[in-house]
């Protein structure tokens, strides 16, 4: 299924999740409860189809044709 | 008396208390405009800051360090800030992203008319306000240097009021101390100046007129010695609080002599 991440398309396998995503940008692999399973902070979240989408519920959010996923973090500012 | 700078400066000024978390810096800095992170990690240090803004935008894989990481290492709370935000909704979005992302219901309120002035758009600060309290988040509004703005945002829930000294990132200091002035006398919660710092003098003259604290960025990160600008700053928000604490003398139309007129020497 084709998705736009940040902006930019991408094809993804069926059956992916937020999880699925989250893991692939960032690099980090997430535990069931949205966490990074190194136990650090993973410090981003994640909007489809403009609605956020809880840190809790990624693994179980499986993601369709045609979303529109964001996925910010923090950077320098203020 | 020898007292060392470094002891006084951690140890002589009350705390600040927001929201009921108690930091002893009453410096707030922004992490914008500084050219590297380990560049930013030793001016925030040398500032003593104990919580600082960050801006949410897209994750970069390629971008190196993480700042959330940096900031969680030197124990400084993170303060994310809806900076580039036109509209409430943008604000009222971004701040949900922000709190999922640095799990912290704190957010620096920024709802901006242009990019021209950066200066807030007062009707959709005070939309996003109250939508924002309304889904139990801390809101600390940028505001104008209104007093009665002020006094609106505090009505409707903000945790901290932060007029702004001069626009975003000019340096100009304080164009507006009277009003700046008003807004403490008025409020009863934390008032923050926030923009328009250009060097220490003017963060110094933020606490005289009786802000709880000061909110900076660029006047440490685009210093030509951020460390040292950072640290200038660390003193200069103490003597500022020390001051207004302490009681200026009045001004007065006339010179008045300190030494006594009485028991002078005659001459011939």
């Amino acid at each position: 299924m084709n998705i736009k991440l940040n902006g930019a398309q991408h094809t993804l396998g069926e059956g992916a999740s937020v999880t699925t995503v989250v893991s692939h940008i960032t690099g980090r692999a997430l535990d069931a409860n949205g966490q990074a399973s190194d136990g650090l902070k993973i410090g981003v979240a994640v909007a489809r189809n403009s609605e956020v989408v809880p840190r809790s519920q990624w693994a179980a959010t499986a993601l369709a044709e045609g979303d529109e996923l964001e996925i910010v973090t923090a950077v320098q500012g203020g | 008396m020898t007292t060392t700078s470094t002891q006084s400066a951690g140890t002589v000024i009350d705390s600040l208390v927001i929201d009921g978390v108690e930091f002893s810096s009453r410096l707030i800095t922004g992490t914008g405009g500084a050219p590297s992170l380990d560049g930013l990690g030793a001016a925030l240090l040398a500032s003593g800051t104990e919580l600082t803004t960050v801006a949410l935008r897209r994750y970069s894989p390629s971008e190196t360090g993480s700042l959330f990481q940096l900031l969680v290492d030197h124990g400084i709370r993170v303060l994310p800030n809806t900076a580039g935000c036109f509209t409430a909704k943008d604000a009222v979005m971004t701040a949900e992203l922000a709190r999922e992302a640095l799990e912290t219901d704190w957010v620096k309120l920024e709802v901006i008319a242009d990019e021209h002035t950066l200066l807030p758009d007062a009707v959709e600060l005070v939309d996003a306000t109250e939508k924002l309290v309304d889904r139990g988040f801390k809101v600390f509004a940028y505001t104008n240097d209104d007093p009665v703005l002020a006094l609106r945002l505090e009505n409707l829930g903000a945790t901290a009021v932060m007029p702004l000294g001069a626009p975003i990132g000019t340096g100009l200091g304080i164009l507006n101390p009277h009003n700046i002035e008003l807004i403490v006398s008025r409020a009863s919660v934390p008032v923050v100046l926030d923009a328009g710092i250009g060097t220490a003098s003017d963060a110094a003259l933020a606490m005289e007129l009786g802000c709880d604290a000061v909110l900076l960025a660029t006047a440490v990160t685009r210093a030509q010695n951020p460390v040292q600008m950072g640290e200038a700053f660390k003193h200069a928000v103490i003597a500022g609080r020390l001051a207004r604490q302490a009681g200026r003398i009045p001004r007065r139309e006339h010179a008045l002599a300190s030494s006594a007129m009485e028991g002078r020497a005659e001459f011939l």
